[in-house]
């Protein structure tokens, strides 16, 4: 019998349906892939599971734990089980953690509670299991507060939360979404582990179908709040018998056809950057003494040619948005030079910056945080206009939108809609669409497919590569996820620790890469075409 | 950031109708608009004028021809009343727009500069907020004289550092967001950014910030009249007002009760409408409801 048995379940929210007909079953000990774009129920599904649905929300259906009835059991019953029996992990390891409690405490808590032991014993069940997520005790004592530990220690303490009590079924809601790739790797090494170990059974919600198949012996496809298809993970994904698994399955492999790339040879640079160096004061030693600077970037050089895509890749915290905001002229480098177009960028005042503004602009990872929540989409993509020298009249305004909107794919009559009214993709677009206003020479683009479904993901790459090809705009893309870098770009450059250890032709730095930092990426970077192999050949 | 979207495409007529749907916005926005009809009323017309003394008529209980009674000198409590509001409605809106004038101005540039600027106007504003505000206004009166002028500048100094903090940690707020960035990626400089994006996103705290000042500013300024140092005589306010009612309170309790009760109506109505407001105009706390 299946530790988990979930038979046509049904959820509505106030009259409109959100799950419908979904059937899944987890056996003791297997690993289930829940894969879906945002907005197809995924999470909903996990939350029934533990009966955490907002109110207001209808259930039909059943849902069988462990022989107990889920959708009927008391509130009290289904305390004593989450927790206990049904662990979980959610997406943002900032929210999951209460910031006034040490990780201790919240580890504790949770044993004290469902085991009744006391104070004591508890602190030390805590100590073991947060030793065995990767958080020894010597290095990191209980009385450490979650602000004081990175992304990803902050997660192993979740986990550690999750799995305190051992439980037979553990529910991962994309836990790794919020980290870069080397970090995806440990943490879904550690989770693996983890499942093996206690013989737990596992739920995996992931847009991410290489990080899927990588973890799960069978895979459950999901759109709209239905099962589009489901079956055993290699098989599913390979033979992609069902049309949208192959639709997902190609988006995620998705490469842009870019014809042959401009020759840079010869042509003056569009960017040097030359020597930059910034440091960020340190706290205060004590109140007569300052604080060791912390340098962000070091001593980093190099040139973009006009039409030449580059990226920049590198984990968390390397430095990369900081050079990007140097390059922007958002931020002054503490020591080098940033010329664009033969100009000197760092000793202009924000008058003289100007003429240079209309040759750079930006994109951001955020479709929605990067707009005013109050101005209409016109006046949101006419904003750099402000930097051309003549005034523009209303109606010429308009027109110049409309251009760019049709540019990025848009119909003019989006122009006096609000920003909320679009989806996540389509405000990339509009971003997009802002920034090539002006016909920049340069875009820089800040992870701007990282927050985006799969499929929606692979349209925006395509506009960038058709862009690319057409306006002839300079990107430097700045990723952490090296599918993208390698779909879109000529010449890669690996930060590391604010320096650049690598730099080369794509293909060739991830085909090969010689640096240790770039090795470490390219080891850890997801890819379903390897993943499912590697999964045929063990099943032989 | 979806939700803070959502306040801002509403046309006039949904919002009007999410107003009405909260409770305590209803309620104070009634009261409120009650004692402001009553003050522009007393333009007008009030029962009978307050600048004429019928001593004869002293010290009369509430009645069919005084409905609220009369003071020791004949007066009419209800046009008293009625032509005190305009002293306090005055007093505390002009504090409030003195405060707002100065404060957010200061407050926005404080979060735009940052560094020294930052430090040296919130540490004057903490030097401001650390005088209780009514005893400074009582000295800047006592320096400068009393009257309904002094009382305004005083209270609308005291304005300036709540309204300064208020602008200054929204702007803080904001400043950091990737559309700020945009723009100044756009060559906007931090004034214009301020003037386009930074105040329409804080005018909603600003907004119920002012009707909470407001309601202090009439409380304020009941206060200043009740020591002497608001309004002068003849001009009748309700602090005066109920000045005069104390050493009468054993005789003639309704001397105190109405005025005190305009006072209380007043500033409980504003309040409530600064509450309502608040509910209604943030789209995060309206969706749980």
């Amino acid at each position: 019998m299946s530790l988990l048995e979930i038979e046509k379940l049904g959820v509505d929210i106030g009259g409109t349906p959100i799950l419908k007909g979904i059937d899944l079953s987890i056996a003791a000990g297997e690993a289930v892939g829940l894969v879906g774009e945002s907005g197809s129920g995924k999470s909903m599904t996990a939350l029934t599971m533990m009966r955490l649905l907002p109110h207001l929300a209808r259930t039909s259906g059943r849902v069988t734990f462990d022989g107990i009835d889920i959708l009927s059991a008391t509130e009290e019953r289904m305390c004593a089980l989450r927790g206990d029996d049904i662990g979980m992990v959610f997406q943002e390891p900032m929210t999951a953690l209460n910031p006034v409690k040490t990780i201790g405490e919240q580890v504790a808590e949770g044993i004290r509670w469902h085991t009744g032991v006391g104070r004591a014993e508890a602190e030390d069940r805590a100590r073991r299991i947060l030793d065995r997520v990767g958080l020894p005790e010597a290095k990191f004592p209980l009385s450490r507060y979650p602000h004081e530990l990175s992304g990803g220690q902050r997660q192993r303490v979740v986990i550690a939360i999750a799995c305190a009590l051992k439980p037979k079924l553990l529910i991962a809601d994309e836990p790794t979404t919020a980290l870069d790739v080397v970090l995806q790797k440990q943490i879904l090494d550690l989770l693996r582990d983890l499942v093996q170990e206690n013989r737990m059974g596992l739920l995996l919600i992931s847009h991410d179908l290489a990080v899927v198949t990588d973890m799960s012996d069978r895979v459950t496809i999901m759109r709209h709040g239905e099962v589009m298809e489901e079956g055993e993970t290699a098989r599913t994904l390979s033979n992609q018998v069902h049309p949208y698994t192959r639709q997902l399955a190609e988006a995620s492999m998705h490469v842009p056809a870019r014809a042959k790339t401009h020759a840079f040879q010869g042509a003056a640079p569009l960017l040097e950057v030359n020597n930059v160096v910034r440091d960020y004061p340190g706290r205060r030693a004590s109140l007569l003494r300052k604080g060791t600077p912390t340098r962000a970037v070091d001593d980093v050089s190099f040139t973009i040619h006009p039409g030449q895509s580059t990226a920049l890749v590198g984990r968390s915290g390397c430095g990369k948005s900081t050079l990007a905001r140097m390059i922007l002229a958002l931020d002054r480098p503490t020591a080098g030079s940033i010329r664009l177009t033969g100009e000197e960028l760092t000793t202009k005042d924000e008058a003289a910056l100007k003429p240079l503004r209309r040759n750079m602009q930006v994109v951001f990872q955020d479709p929605y945080g990067s707009f005013d929540p109050r101005h209409r989409v016109e006046r949101l993509v006419a904003e750099p206009l402000h930097l051309l020298d003549r005034r523009i009249g209303a109606a010429e305004r308009r027109d110049m939108v409309a251009a760019a909107l049709h540019e990025v794919g848009l119909s003019s009559r989006d122009m006096d809609k609000y920003p909320h009214e679009f989806s996540g993709g389509q405000r990339q677009r509009i971003s997009i669409a802002r920034a090539i206003i002006t016909r920049p020479k340069l875009v820089v683009a800040d992870e701007p497919v990282s927050a985006l479904d799969v499929s929606i993901r692979a349209q925006i790459l395509d506009l960038f590569a058709d862009l690319n090809q057409r306006l002839g705009v300079a990107y430097l893309f700045i990723t952490h996820d090296l599918t993208v870098a390698r779909a879109i770009t000529d010449d890669v450059m690996v930060m590391h620790d604010g320096r650049i250890v690598e730099r080369g032709r794509t293909g060739d730095v991830l085909d090969d890469p010689q640096s240790d930092a770039a090795k470490d990426l390219v080891a850890a970077a997801p890819d379903l075409h390897r993943a499912i192999a590697r999964r045929l050949r063990e099943q032989g | 950031m979806s939700d803070a979207a959502g306040a801002t495409t509403e046309t006039a007529a949904s919002f009007v109708a999410k107003a009405f749907s909260s409770r305590s916005f209803v309620v104070g926005f009634a009261i409120t608009s009650l004692i402001a009809l009553m003050a522009i009323v007393s333009f007008f017309w009030v029962p009978y004028d307050v600048t004429v003394l019928p001593v004869a008529d002293r010290m009369k209980p509430p009645s069919a021809t005084h409905l609220l009674g009369t003071d020791h000198f004949g007066r009419d409590i209800l046009s008293m009343i009625m032509v005190g509001s305009r002293n306090s409605i005055a007093v505390a809106l002009v504090a409030v727009g003195i405060g707002m004038g100065l404060g957010v101005p200061l407050g926005c540039w404080a979060a735009a500069r940052g560094g020294w600027v930052d430090e040296v106007l919130m540490r004057f504003n903490d030097l401001v907020f650390a005088f209780p505000a009514l005893l400074s206004a009582i000295m800047i009166t006592a320096i400068f004289g009393p009257g309904a002028i002094n009382a305004i500048i005083a209270i609308g100094i005291f304005n300036v550092p709540v309204f300064a903090r208020v602008a200054r940690a929204g702007a803080l707020a904001l400043w950091p967001r990737e559309f700020i960035l945009a723009a100044r990626a756009a060559g906007k400089g931090p004034a214009l950014i301020t003037l386009e994006h930074i105040l329409p996103n804080i005018a909603t705290a600003l907004l119920v910030q002012g009707t909470i000042q407001f309601a202090l500013g009439v409380l304020a300024e009941a206060g200043l009249s009740y020591v002497g140092l608001g309004a002068q005589p003849p001009m009748p306010s309700w602090g005066r007002m109920l000045f005069d009612a104390q050493t009468r309170m054993m005789v003639a309790p309704y001397l105190a009760i109405f005025p005190g009760m305009a006072i209380v109506a007043t500033v409980l109505g504003l309040n409530l409408l600064g509450d309502g407001l608040s509910d209604v105009l943030d789209p995060k706390l309206r969706r749980q409801r």
